[in-house]
């Protein structure tokens, strides 16, 4: 029954590694980016703080589509000639998903209380020390269950780069729906495919929320 | 530097490009509620199975979230639209696929599915913020399960979650741009059809993004009326 898929399976696990080369780049760059933007919304320079604020606020407004879509008209432009899908969308998810990793960091940041790193200070460890072995440890542990989630919703996201024609999982696999007619093998199988990634990241996210929640009570 | 671009806004109003965006927003905005009534109705409905005494319905809600949470909206749409009429086998699914707007029905379907395991997760975490003893206060005055849930658990955790109730809201009326992917002729997909036309898809795009910017603003403002006008007199810091 599910014979077109393995049939097609060399072409749709080369659209898999697509969506996955896609999304290490938007989240090695997403994530580094975001860290910058999070340090950025807590800066007390009004010329800092005003225009990344206006930056996250507008691009969390937006469908992230027309996001990927604008990047696709703008590049050539810039660039003065035509330009592949894939560094494009790359571009589009950095500069997107780090609207939404600012904001995790954001909130991590502020959860490392003056009085935490006061108390290091006392008891002798100089600042790169503080935070070396003090807030950025904690802040991180704190955060981690908000990174995986938003990273899962990251590679979610990727299927979106659909639309400007980059041949990952689902345009592989709407290219052979195209050809043999079998929607309900090829979307199942895809849709299978996404599931078992997303999972296991969001049961390993929701493990280290325990672990936290109980450290926490300690 | 390759800046020959020479700009041309007036594709936002120029006849007929003017039109086809004002359609659009149109059928973002219609795409949107109809779509958040499902979302809302099923996902308090899940989010309640979930926290039944009984094993088998919070199996059926756990799964429900989990499958509809862990697959992208655009594989969901593209299952229901095209794989969803094949399951009926072959003469049903030729007479579905006549349907005329059967991807705005889809659309529609898709996205309220999509967003009420959202919602129910929501609605979840706003019976678990609920004391213990409040369900045996209301246990205490008669009422049976059914009715507790009824009539104080779901209202009261309801306004205890407006506000991720609006971010959700607010994400509905941005997804339903993924439904330009099976051709719905929403803001989106309008502004690419602009493109099409005139090669001005950054002028129509720039522009689409300033309408969903207004969109969300106003959805804000309406839902801090409904915050307001539902808040729990007593609770502080909301």
């Amino acid at each position: 029954m599910f014979d077109v898929v393995f049939r097609n399976f060399g072409f749709l696990m080369g659209g898999l590694w697509v969506t996955v080369k896609l999304s290490i780049f938007a989240l090695v760059g997403g994530i580094f980016l975001g860290m910058l933007v999070g340090l950025a919304r807590l800066s007390k320079k009004p010329w800092v703080y005003y225009p990344i604020t206006g930056y996250v606020n507008f691009l969390r407004n937006v469908p992230l589509i027309l996001v990927i879509f604008w990047f696709y008209f703008v590049m050539p432009i810039l660039v003065g000639q035509a330009i592949d899908p894939f560094p494009s969308a790359v571009i589009s998810f950095i500069v997107f998903e780090a609207t939404y990793f600012g904001e995790i960091f954001r909130a991590g940041y502020q959860t490392i209380s003056r009085d935490l790193i006061n108390a290091s200070y006392s008891t002798g460890l100089t600042y790169a020390q503080t935070a070396r072995y003090i807030s950025i440890p904690i802040a991180f542990r704190r955060m981690l269950p908000s990174l995986i989630t938003q990273s899962i919703v990251t590679f979610q996201d990727t299927s979106l780069a659909f639309v400007i024609g980059l041949p990952e999982l689902v345009r592989r696999a709407s290219i052979v729906d195209n050809l043999e007619v079998r929607s309900i093998q090829l979307f199942g199988f895809a849709a299978m495919v996404y599931f078992i990634f997303c999972y296991v990241g969001s049961r390993s996210s929701r493990h280290f929320e325990e672990k936290s929640r109980k450290a926490n009570i300690l | 530097m390759g800046l020959a671009y020479e700009f041309d806004w007036s594709v936002l109003w120029r006849q007929p490009y003017g039109i086809w965006l004002i359609k659009g927003l149109g059928l973002t905005i219609m795409i949107g509620i109809i779509a958040w009534v499902i979302a809302l109705s099923l996902g308090i409905f899940v989010g309640t199975l979930r926290v039944t005494p009984y094993r088998g319905l919070r199996f059926l809600g756990t799964a429900y979230v989990e499958i509809l949470r862990n697959i992208p909206l655009l594989v969901q749409l593209f299952f229901w639209f095209y794989a969803g009429p094949m399951i009926f086998g072959e003469t049903i699914s030729r007479q579905i696929n006549q349907i005329s707007g059967l991807n705005i029905y889809v659309a529609i379907v898709g996205l309220g599915l999509y967003t009420s395991s959202r919602v129910a997760e929501h609605v979840r975490a706003g019976f678990a913020s609920i004391h213990r003893d409040q369900y045996q206060a209301v246990l205490s005055t008669g009422m049976n399960q059914a009715q507790m849930y009824c009539h104080v658990i779901i209202p009261y955790s309801l306004r205890l979650i407006i506000p991720p109730l609006t971010t959700e809201f607010l994400t509905i009326f941005k997804n339903t741009s993924v439904a330009m992917t099976i051709g719905v002729a929403e803001l989106t997909f309008q502004s690419y059809r602009i493109d099409a036309d005139t090669f001005h898809g950054l002028e129509a795009t720039s522009g689409a993004m300033i309408v969903y910017l207004l969109l969300g603003l106003t959805v804000v403002r309406c839902m801090g009326l409904v915050e307001k006008k539902f808040k729990i007199p007593g609770l502080v810091g909301r």
